[in-house]
């Protein structure tokens, strides 16, 4: 009879933390804030457990809970565990994994259970070992730990074929001190940095395609996220901030639940449309909104601004554009897509769900008084000159106290 | 709160509602059952028919067929048609201002094969007589028309058609969408088939039935079980068949009294707005029961260099529902297609509003529309959007 082996009733996933492990002195805490924001992810499931161990971090999920009985639930639960690992920002890459004892019989034999399904499963004619060794006391050298255990391999499936050069099945086995671990596929992770571990930062999000972007792009740097929202209700519909919710909620399963301010900007449009020159109406309306933000991230902690801003894709974003929008606030702005395509950001929104989303077709506060020809260099001594028309502390100070504060939680 | 969207759906009367209660607590039982207890529900939907036969003022031996709603009935109606009668003819005469739920059918039906034509409207939104006379040949197998426009609030001629198919040589039935009109203004008779809904009556929203006449003979809709004589099986909903059916009642009942006071509001109301400046009526001034005539319920108005949906977010503030012309002013997609067929431009599309007029509206609410529709028609003028 063969070892009671627990990956006969367990899935074990290896996750590697990336950039993390470059870390030097800190890893211990770059890891640590990991692990508790993929238990944080796991909550959900249960029979589930993660720790770290050796520079790695190991997660373990019972095969079946309440619910889940057939082989088919269990792998759609072992997939959908791999899918929300794969949210975590700071993990390289997962791996499910067999676990066997640090021994050549018991890692053979959990080889050669491995390449049997993956026969059964996808139809493997040809393989490859590589083998690396944590453990260095272990008495074979990697390359004979690979050699052996591909014999053992081909004994046991004598279907199998080796091809060092371009094999259907790459099977790494990892030997390690207590126990030794067999995998093949390494899923990628977004990569970046746990999140808590780099500050916090003040997002304008609009209901557009940039502004979730740029700032699940700060989030994966490890950024803590507060934002906040315009509009201009009555000239705004209602259904325009729900999208805007749903949004923030859809980047949320990244970043965690954060608070969104938001705020009626039509009071300052308003002022502005009657007393400013109307080609000056887009660069004016975005200096009151980083202003505003500026106000809001003092008050909540918050380092620096994040906006969605794209070199030259619109009026309000030429380079004369954004030296007069930088002008109105003291705080530094990070624009994460400032040098990226639309295609390519609209590839990225794709990947991490938000694009779908984006394009549903409501009006936001950046499309009503627009004017038919926006100025594309304006120069920072007219636009104060224009602002000196307008009690803006007060206008600023009126729509704060008027705001509303929503909640965003993961959908 | 001032609801001026009656034609959008409407409150229920309460006594309706503690009719549906009553079903639903008490009368819960299935109508095909054989104890008591199913022929009390069955008694109910009894009942419910006899009102609705006679708030619509059709004769005894017409068939009422509960549905789900007017989209159903209309469905109902029209597919149904063109099923019974495709060996005889292959046209399918309609108007261009019709609900979708008709339009749809339409189009459906023109995928098929059938050959659709559709009579277009004046600025008023009335019909044009010739073209529905040269557009019923002898190939016509289904005229259908709706009794009043949903937008405009004009009134067909639906009473002409049946002689012009008749002179034609038509062997077709005529279908009469009265949704807009049932319990406002009396309906036409003369026509083969009726539609109906109860949430814009008072009464429940699920509820509305298709009234056929005796003689005319169209497929079962939906198949199992044979309830409503198998045209439409399922079992039946009876409370809201039972809040239709009081609700029919009540604003037949009331429709006289009520119309009266409707009438002047809207007075009242075309007044009112006319001060405002750059203003069209859409609607016809005239209000009454006769074709071309306007149902005292609507009014249709362009407030010209503004957009409807801002002035309907405005007045939304102060607790005013009414509704737009146009569902979103950036994309053409939205605008109505019964504004469009009227022949208004795609600016003043953008700036009309809809208000439509119900029983439990007061004069004090017009007043009070009025003075926060101008404040708002100004202030948007006065700002603009810049488009």
């Amino acid at each position: 009879m063969e070892n009671q082996n627990t990956s006969n009733n367990e899935f074990i996933f290896i996750v590697r933390c990336g950039e993390v492990a470059l870390k030097g002195m800190n890893k211990p805490y770059f890891e640590r804030m990991l692990l508790e924001r993929i238990r944080k992810l796991l909550k959900k499931f249960d029979g589930v457990r993660s720790y770290r161990h050796e520079g790695l971090i190991y997660v373990r999920a019972e095969k079946f809970v309440d619910g889940i009985t057939t082989e088919e639930e269990s792998r759609e639960r072992k997939n959908a565990i791999i899918k929300e690992i794969g949210k975590v920002f700071g993990v390289a890459s997962i791996s499910p994994a067999y676990e066997c004892e640090s021994t050549m019989e018991s890692i053979g034999e959990t080889a050669v259970k491995y390449m049997f399904e993956a026969i059964e499963e996808r139809g493997v004619k040809t393989f490859k070992v590589e083998a690396k060794r944590a453990d260095k006391n272990f008495p074979v050298k990697s390359p004979d730990i690979a050699r052996q255990i591909g014999a053992a391999v081909l004994k046991g499936c004598k279907v199998l074929k080796v091809d060092v050069h371009n094999p259907d099945v790459r099977l790494f086995v990892d030997v390690r001190h207590d126990k030794s671990y067999v995998y093949q596929d390494k899923i990628p992770g977004f990569g970046g940095l746990p999140l808590g571990t780099n500050g916090k930062g003040m997002t304008l999000l609009s209901g557009g395609i940039d502004s979730p972007v740029a700032t699940w792009m700060m989030a994966k740097r490890g950024m803590l996220i507060e934002a906040v929202h315009f509009h201009s209700y009555p000239y705004t519909s209602p259904r325009a901030q729900e999208k805007v919710e749903e949004l923030a909620g859809i980047v949320s399963t990244y970043c965690g639940r954060f608070k969104m301010h938001v705020i009626n900007l039509l009071p300052i449009q308003e002022q502005i449309v009657t007393n400013c020159p109307e080609e000056e109406t887009t660069i004016l309306v975005r200096r009151f909104m980083m202003r505003i933000a500026q106000e809001l991230a003092k008050a909540t902690d918050c380092g620096m601004l994040i906006t969605g801003e794209n070199l030259g894709q619109v009026a309000s974003q030429t380079a004369e554009a954004l030296v007069v929008t930088d002008a109105s606030v003291q705080m530094p702005v990070m624009r994460p897509l400032i040098g990226m395509d639309k295609v390519d950001i609209m590839e990225l929104a794709q990947e991490i769900g938000t694009y779908e989303k984006s394009i549903e077709p409501y009006e936001d506060c950046c499309t009503v008084f627009l004017p038919k020809h926006p100025t594309t260099k304006p120069k920072l001594d007219r636009i104060l000159a224009s602002e000196s028309k307008l009690d803006c502390e007060k206008l600023i100070a009126d729509a704060i106290a008027n705001e509303e504060i929503v909640n965003i939680y993961p959908v | 709160m001032i609801y001026l969207d009656n034609s959008a759906t409407t409150r229920q009367y309460d006594e309706v509602t503690d009719i549906m209660i009553k079903c639903m607590k008490e009368d819960f039982g299935n109508p095909s059952s054989l104890y008591l207890l199913g022929v009390d529900s069955e008694k109910i939907i009894k009942k419910a028919r006899k009102q609705i036969l006679d708030a619509a003022g059709v004769p005894k031996d017409w068939q009422v067929v509960f549905t789900s709603g007017g989209t159903e009935a209309d469905n109902m109606a029209i597919i149904g048609t063109a099923r019974a009668l495709r060996r005889q003819g292959n046209r399918i005469v309609t108007t261009s201002v019709e609900h979708p739920a008709v339009l749809e059918c339409c189009g459906f039906l023109e995928r098929e094969g059938f050959e659709v034509v559709k009579v277009g409207v004046d600025r008023n939104c009335r019909l044009n007589m010739d073209e529905v006379k040269s557009a019923i040949n002898d190939q016509t197998i289904l005229v259908t028309m709706m009794h009043v426009n949903n937008e405009a609030g004009t009134i067909m001629p639906v009473d002409k058609v049946k002689a012009i198919m008749k002179e034609k040589g038509a062997p077709g039935y005529v279908h009469c969408d009265a949704v807009q009109s049932f319990g406002k203004i009396p309906l036409v008779t003369g026509v083969d088939m009726i539609s109906l809904s109860g949430h814009k009556i008072h009464g429940p929203k699920g509820s509305g039935a298709l009234l056929i006449r005796n003689g005319v003979n169209i497929p079962a809709f939906v198949m199992g079980g044979g309830q409503e004589k198998g045209m439409r099986s399922g079992t039946e909903n009876v409370a809201a068949i039972a809040g239709l059916g009081l609700a029919a009642q009540m604003s037949a009942d009331s429709m006289k009294k009520d119309m009266a006071a409707i009438t002047e509001m809207r007075e009242r109301l075309i007044d009112g707005l006319s001060q405002i400046g750059d203003v069209t009526i859409n609607s016809v001034l005239e209000t009454g029961n006769e074709a071309d005539m306007c149902c005292p319920t609507l009014l249709n108005v362009t407030f010209m260099k503004t957009r409807g949906e801002v002035l309907l977010h405005t007045l939304e503030q102060h607790q005013i529902y009414v509704s737009t012309g146009s569902a979103c002013s950036s994309n053409k997609k939205g605008q109505s297609h019964v504004l469009r067929a009227m022949g208004l431009k795609d600016k003043e599309i953008e700036g009309t509003l809809r208000f439509s007029l119900g029983r439990f509206n007061t004069m004090d609410d017009i007043d009070f529309a009025i003075k926060k529709v101008t404040e708002a028609v100004n202030r948007f003028r006065r700002l603009g959007s810049f488009r």
